[in-house]
């Protein structure tokens, strides 16, 4: 089988978030990036496995610049065959699913995947806006996939529940927890990684239809009231009187 | 036009479809047009869309459309909307949604914005909307560029208000493509609101010591009439079930009153919760991070706390 893992870029879970140039610009000095969790630990994991058990091949694909390659390598590390790196600024997910669409329709992947939504923006647009340009069938927040042949048997996440699917390949499909486990990547991989190619395509034009104009932080919270713990009547008080929650 | 896409369960409507039915009839207002709602496969009531806003309701009653697949509803949508004349398309932010506005925008070259919070505003011309990111440690300010424009609404952003006429009801056909994802079962966790949905939510943590605590919390949580969650550690080894794990890895919530007993308050697990109206803080260490994200905390052992609280609740719920 061949298989296509979209992997993307974001602020390491305990970032501290700021912003500049008068919050119109996410501030990234002094952060640390990673690979999108559910990129690395779900999406590309449940790939290689299945690469491992049938055979065929696993690219990774990131739109962004040549700073990317260290979370491009960590993907070669853990496994994946090849990469192609797209080199572009990505600004919104409308650019990201044109870029990747256009190097996916000749090359025909069985499955393509993704996680369910990057960390930073919290989208979840990439996958659906891709699927559509292909052309293909979409499973999105996937927590089991299972192939028989060319028919996939998936579980997805559905709002307070589970969806039992199935559907043939091609399709674009997009990981939740419970995909896959976590790998770490040993120092093999690490040495294997340098030695495999990682290709640098250029963009196709594409237009950003929607993009960030201003960054906000939430308000601070007030100092927390603290209620004695023998008196929970007041508690309650407090949540339908002054909270007005219950 | 605006044109809602109204989400139905078992061909009911789910809250969060008359929360964008809402969401859509001031959307419209603010852009001097009106609003409609289009309901898709076998369903009851559509009229009643009239009184949160729509002024029309089209139908699309094919039963093929019972069951799901985002290929078939975007083709369905776009078309409807090509013929409705509709610019603007509004999505819940469910599951349904999320994998269904990415399609429509692409096959309508329109900019979408997903989770959207709050009303757009248009000014001179620039039609922005504003959304949670980085999991809910910050807004953004989104400028839609293009005519057409996709928008998915968070849960709980704004209330159904039910203050108009129902609404004609017009049946239109439209080209419904073979589905080619096969649904096989569907379960839900039945008579409880799921998370994403729930307004008032009770969630535990690792000072929970074990599952077979977790007695304290439903009870709790049936009093109030809330929906259980929990933090990470907590599903990962088994204790809750997976859909019940809150967090930067888990899903995010912003419901009215978010109820955290016996969890620290990682970053990772704030960025799924820090979006609540209220957040209520029980744990025995002063210093755990979770009191500064808190409006109400209770210092004091969770075994002890939680089944008075649990009495206090029982007895306002008997005054109230
Ligand atoms: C990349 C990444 C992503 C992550 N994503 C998530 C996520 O999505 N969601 C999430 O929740 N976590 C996430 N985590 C994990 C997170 O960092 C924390 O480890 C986790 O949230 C801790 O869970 P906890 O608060 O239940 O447990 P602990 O941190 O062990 O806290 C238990 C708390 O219970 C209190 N306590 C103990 N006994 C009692 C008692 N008898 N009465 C009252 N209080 C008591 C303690 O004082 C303590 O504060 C993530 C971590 C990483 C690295
Ligand atoms: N710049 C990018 N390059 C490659 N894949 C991406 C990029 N941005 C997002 N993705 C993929 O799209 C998924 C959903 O992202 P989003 O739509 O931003 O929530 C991510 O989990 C990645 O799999």
């Amino acid at each position: 089988m061949k298989l296509l893992v979209c992997v993307s870029k974001t602020p390491e879970t305990t970032a501290k978030i700021a912003f500049t140039n008068n919050n119109a610009e996410f501030d990234s000095s002094g952060v640390q990036y990673i690979m999108n969790p559910y990129d690395e630990w779900y999406a590309l994991v449940r790939a290689l496995e299945l690469q491992e058990a049938q055979g065929g091949s696993v690219t990774i694909i990131n739109v962004g610049p040549a700073a990317n390659e260290t979370i491009i390598r960590k993907g070669l590390a853990i496994g994946a065959d090849e990469a192609v790196r797209v080199n572009a600024e990505p600004q919104s997910a409308w650019y990201v699913a044109r870029q990747i669409a256009e190097y996916a329709k000749s090359e025909n992947f069985d499955i393509v995947f993704l996680g369910k939504e990057s960390i930073d923006y919290n989208g979840s647009e990439v996958g659906p806006m891709l699927a559509e340009l292909l052309g293909l069938p979409f499973i999105s927040h996937a927590t089991h996939l299972e192939m028989e042949g060319n028919k996939a048997r998936i579980v997805a996440d559905i709002d307070g529940g589970d969806a039992q699917l199935e559907v043939e390949t091609p399709f674009v499909i997009s990981a939740a927890k419970g995909l896959a486990e976590q790998r770490i990547p040993n120092m093999r991989g690490i040495m294997m990684a340098k030695r495999k190619p990682l290709k640098v395509i250029e963009p196709v034009a594409a237009e950003d239809l929607a993009v960030t104009v201003r960054f906000q932080l939430p308000p601070e919270k007030g100092e927390v009231k603290l209620i004695d713990p023998e008196n929970m009547e007041e508690l309650v008080r407090l949540l339908h009187e002054e909270a007005k929650v219950i | 036009m605006v044109l809602i896409f109204a989400e139905t369960q078992k061909g009911k409507f789910k809250k969060t479809a008359y929360e964008a039915v809402t969401y859509g009839y001031k959307t419209a207002q603010i852009l001097g047009t009106e609003c409609a709602a289009l309901v898709l496969g076998t369903a009851s009531g559509l009229e009643e869309l009239g009184k949160y806003g729509a002024s029309k309701v089209y139908h699309v009653p094919d039963a093929a459309l019972d069951n799901f697949d985002s290929q078939v509803y975007a083709a369905v949508i776009s078309e409807v909307a090509g013929k409705a004349g509709a610019n603007v398309i509004i999505f819940s932010h469910s599951a349904l949604g999320k994998s269904t506005a990415g399609r429509v925008a692409a096959r309508m070259n329109a900019g979408s914005v997903s989770g959207v919070n709050s009303l757009p505003t248009v000014e001179g011309g620039a039609f922005r909307v504003r959304k949670g990111v980085f999991s809910g440690k910050a807004f953004a300010e989104y400028e839609v560029k293009s005519d057409a424009k996709v928008l998915s609404l968070m849960g709980n952003s704004i209330q159904p208000e039910a203050s108009g006429q129902p609404a004609p009801v017009e049946v239109v056909s439209a080209e419904v493509p073979a589905a080619r994802v096969t649904v096989n079962k569907l379960e839900r966790v039945e008579g409880i609101t799921p998370l994403p949905e729930a307004e008032l939510v009770v969630s535990a943590g690792r000072g929970m010591k074990g599952p077979e605590n977790w007695n304290i919390i439903e009870e709790l949580a049936n009093v109030m009439g809330a929906t259980t969650a929990c933090s990470r550690p907590v599903a990962d080894t088994g204790w809750r079930p997976h859909h019940e794990h809150v967090g930067q890895t888990g899903i995010a919530i912003r419901p009215n009153l978010y109820v955290a007993i016996g969890i620290s308050g990682a970053i990772q697990h704030l960025a799924g919760v820090n979006n609540s109206k209220t957040i209520v803080v029980i744990n025995k260490d002063r210093e755990a991070p979770f009191f500064k994200a808190a409006d109400y905390g209770v210092v004091g052992d969770l075994f002890e706390v939680v089944p008075r609280l649990t009495e206090a609740m029982k007895k306002f719920k008997a005054e109230h």
